[in-house]
């Protein structure tokens, strides 16, 4: 810049011509070859080409965008869809006799460097397994969290000894056997499929599969009038494998992690109904007034049980110990029913009968 | 016919054509400059006023979302009624992204992938912040469904919202290079005509002292020296403007990606460790043969991409600290550096307590006050540190183009005028001897 604005005054300098001569001269000698106008534009040819060869260079691109990493790593879904038969699998919830004897399984537990026992539960399901955001925080509670905290108090003497792992529907059976967790305590139904991947204590709640819609919706239940609606259940779930057994003509093809993320669906109205288990059902509709639970009753009749590793029979027999005192016991089941479910499913009955197979 | 070959043919009538075509080669080389360096000005303003500032704004947006979104699970985490502090870091951080995006669709073609990326996030943007409030309005009547709709809120964001953003990012950055691209190519065609214009001036005054012996013709002088000027101030200026040019990207735009990068793989870290704790092992990922933490393995990622996972490998932060070239520039990505490294022991520290099932005991080392020595602190430093880096680069990054911009002042018009007073001077420089005839 600076150097082109001295030789700005140069032009009126005549002494100067010997240096301009010399300038312009050397170009000159370069293209003496070329001559007249044919010169010029032959140059000026060859001046495009050398433009358009600049321009056709591939261009340096140097961003380096953020690197996209949006954890959308889809859940791995397991659908196991087929129907037992009855006539190989009846009455799936008898379980093993209670005793109090340690095995293996508890062995290990009690071995751990931190004495604790490991639940998966569920911190979605209200009044079952949920954190309420008012209440300490991080704190989980619930009917199935109540149970989880007797369990670890009879088996390691400390209610506090629990590490509870939220666990999406569809991953239950895998965090089972993977051993990522010691049991499972989640609102899961007893079912012939189940029993062949993993043990299951004795029942501790009956229940069933409920349609849930608005008020102001004209489905009447599990029948004709889901034709054509839009019907979301959980990854994995019991309700799913009932949706795809009949699904009345629904579209059923909206599944979610877990039922509560089925009532965000129904608000935000990408679905028409939920199809649920009933004790969850009235957990929705306790968050929402303008849901309810559709048909005089449940559809189907299911059981929860206490879900452990396929072979560890110690622990599914110490647990079932537990049970047999957590339904007599007046601080145990009748406590934790009324202080929980009462609200939303009414007086109960009590709990179910044990059944066992040996 | 007969006129126009006496013209070829007697020595006035040469010494028109002769005038003619000095002139006019004259004319085309101002000309030409003027068009070549206004259009690689224009590219240089561009650079400086347009495409830099666009691109900035849209590592802004994406930054925006991302922390908008770690705002809203650190709001969560710290249950029913979020803290005042983090609704209003939520809020600035949704303000933020809208009003650059108003900028951005203003400025962004109508049929580019930027538009497209623009429109999907205005659409985006007013659904995730709804999804937001459902979740706050049922977190504070104490509802596990406002857990629910934070979760599909965060879905929103990661799979469409992120995803549109980095779109968008990476559109304006390609406009950069390219206005870059357009700044700096040498005007070689403007330079091939300067070069004939001279070399047909010399011809015509060496033609001239053959038949006249005379030295001099001063008209013939002048046209060279307007020329000559005007081709030394196009190679000068030009070379100045591509050097400021160059070092404007070198010193300013790389360490820029590379900042940004860094301070939204710290965002998104961050983001990950606030969801391992929200969703409490909700979600699952196969690592090999290990069942692990969704969100953990992200955050895991995410610290590996800012400081190098393995012996030799830099990560991005080693990456910036190589990019900047003074102390200024070096010290905070140092700072940054050094409180990336207390994140990492103080979330193992976290890790631990979760594992071991003190979920309270993780999630005070988590978002907790100063006196528990939360990965919180950290996170703000880096965020604090790359911040000050990223506004050191923007001001290298400044000074650097406008420097290079300003090499082009006045070129186009100085080379217009330099050409009409060379052409004039040839014009009257052949006038003179061919009044010698008359």
């Amino acid at each position: 810049m600076g150097g082109a604005r001295t030789m700005r005054t140069r032009p009126g300098e005549t002494e100067q011509h010997a240096a301009t001569a010399r300038r312009a001269a050397r170009p000159r000698r370069g293209l003496a070859a070329l001559r007249g106008w044919g010169g010029v534009a032959s140059m000026a040819l060859a001046c495009l080409l050398a433009v358009a060869l600049v321009l056709a260079l591939p261009q340096l691109r140097g961003d380096n965008g953020p690197g996209g990493s949006g954890g959308s790593a889809a859940a791995d879904r397991l659908t196991q869809a087929a129907p037992a038969r009855a006539d190989e699998c009846e009455a799936p919830e008898r379980s093993l006799r209670p005793d109090t004897k340690d095995g293996p399984t508890i062995e290990k537990i009690k071995q751990r460097k931190v004495k604790k026992l490991v639940v998966g539960v569920d911190q979605n399901s209200y009044r079952w397994g949920y954190r309420d955001p008012n209440k300490g925080v991080g704190k989980l509670e619930g009917f199935d969290i109540d149970l989880a905290r007797e369990i670890a108090e009879r088996l390691l003497g400390d209610r506090e000894a629990v590490v509870f792992r939220a666990i999406p529907t569809n991953q239950r059976i895998p965090a089972i056997q993977s051993g990522q967790v010691d049991m499972v305590v989640r609102t899961m139904t007893v079912n012939c499929d189940r029993i062949k991947d993993v043990a299951f204590s004795t029942a501790y709640f009956e229940t069933g599969q409920q349609v849930l819609a608005p008020k102001t919706s004209d489905i009447t239940g599990y029948n004709d009038t889901l034709k054509g609606k839009k019907v979301c259940s959980a990854a994995g779930s019991t309700a799913e494998t009932a949706l795809k057994e009949n699904s009345f003509g629904a579209d059923i093809r909206t599944t979610v992690p877990n039922q509560l993320d089925c009532l965000v669906r129904l608000q935000l109205g990408e679905v028409d109904a939920v199809v649920t288990d009933s004790a969850l059902a009235a957990g929705q509709a306790a968050q929402d007034p303008t849901v309810e639970l559709k048909g005089d009753k449940p559809f189907t009749t299911e059981y929860y049980g206490v879900a452990m590793k396929k072979d560890a029979d110690d622990l599914v027999r110490r647990v079932n110990d537990v049970l047999d005192d957590f339904r007599k016991d007046k601080d145990g089941w009748r406590a934790s029913y009324d202080k929980w479910l009462a609200d939303d499913l009414g007086d109960s009955a009590g709990p179910p009968k044990p059944k066992y197979k040996d | 016919m007969d006129r126009l070959r006496a013209a070829a043919t007697t020595e006035p009538g040469r010494l028109r054509a002769i005038g003619a075509v000095l002139a006019a080669l004259v004319l085309v080389f101002g000309a030409v400059t003027a068009w070549q360096t206004t259009s690689r000005a224009d590219a240089a303003d561009r650079v400086l006023n347009r495409s830099q500032p666009l691109s900035n704004d849209a590592a802004a947006i994406y930054r925006s979302l991302a922390d908008a979104n770690t705002a809203a699970s650190s709001g969560f985490l710290a249950g029913g009624q979020e803290p005042a502090k983090v609704r209003e870091r939520y809020q600035r951080d949704v303000d933020r992204a809208s009003e650059k995006l108003a900028t951005a669709a203003s400025n962004a073609g109508s049929d580019s992938s930027s538009a497209t990326a623009v429109s999907r996030l205005n659409k985006l943007l007013p659904q995730y912040t709804a999804l937001i409030e459902r979740a706050r309005a049922n977190n504070r009547q104490g509802l596990p469904l406002g857990g629910a709709y934070l979760r599909y809120a965060n879905n929103t964001m990661q799979t469409q919202m992120l995803p549109a953003a980095e779109k968008l990012y990476k559109a304006e950055n390609e406009r950069l290079t390219a206005d870059y691209g357009d700044a700096k190519p040498y005007p070689w065609l403007a330079i091939a005509f300067g070069v004939a214009a001279l070399a047909a001036l010399g011809w015509a005054q060496h033609r001239t002292f053959r038949r006249t012996n005379r030295v001099f013709n001063t008209g013939l002088v002048a046209a060279t020296a307007a020329a000559s000027v005007a081709l030394l101030w196009l190679l000068a200026g030009h070379t100045f403007a591509r050097s400021g040019l160059n070092e404007s990207y070198d010193r300013g735009v790389k360490s820029l990606n590379v900042l940004n990068d860094a301070r939204i793989s710290s965002l998104k870290a961050r983001g990950n460790e606030n969801l391992t704790l929200v969703s409490r092992g909700a979600e699952t990922v196969v690592v090999g043969d290990a069942t692990k933490d969704k969100f953990d393995v992200a955050y895991q990622r995410q610290m590996a991409r800012l400081a190098g996972a393995k012996a030799g490998d830099k990560g991005l932060l080693g990456r910036a600290a190589e990019l900047a070239d003074d102390d200024a520039g070096k010290r905070p990505v140092a700072a940054a550096a050094a409180n990336v490294t207390e994140w990492k022991d103080r979330h193992k520290s976290a890790r631990a307590s979760d594992d071991s099932g003190d979920y309270e005991g993780a999630l005070d080392k988590v978002i907790g006050t100063k006196s528990d020595r939360p990965t919180r602190e950290s996170f703000d430093n880096v965020d604090a540190a790359l911040d000050a880096a990223l506004a050191h680069e923007q001001r290298e990054f400044k000074r650097a183009a406008e420097d290079g911009k300003g090499a082009m002042t006045g070129l186009p018009i100085g080379a217009a005028v330099l050409a009409v007073v060379g052409a004039a001077a040839a014009v009257l420089g052949i006038g003179r001897r061919l009044s010698e005839y008359r």
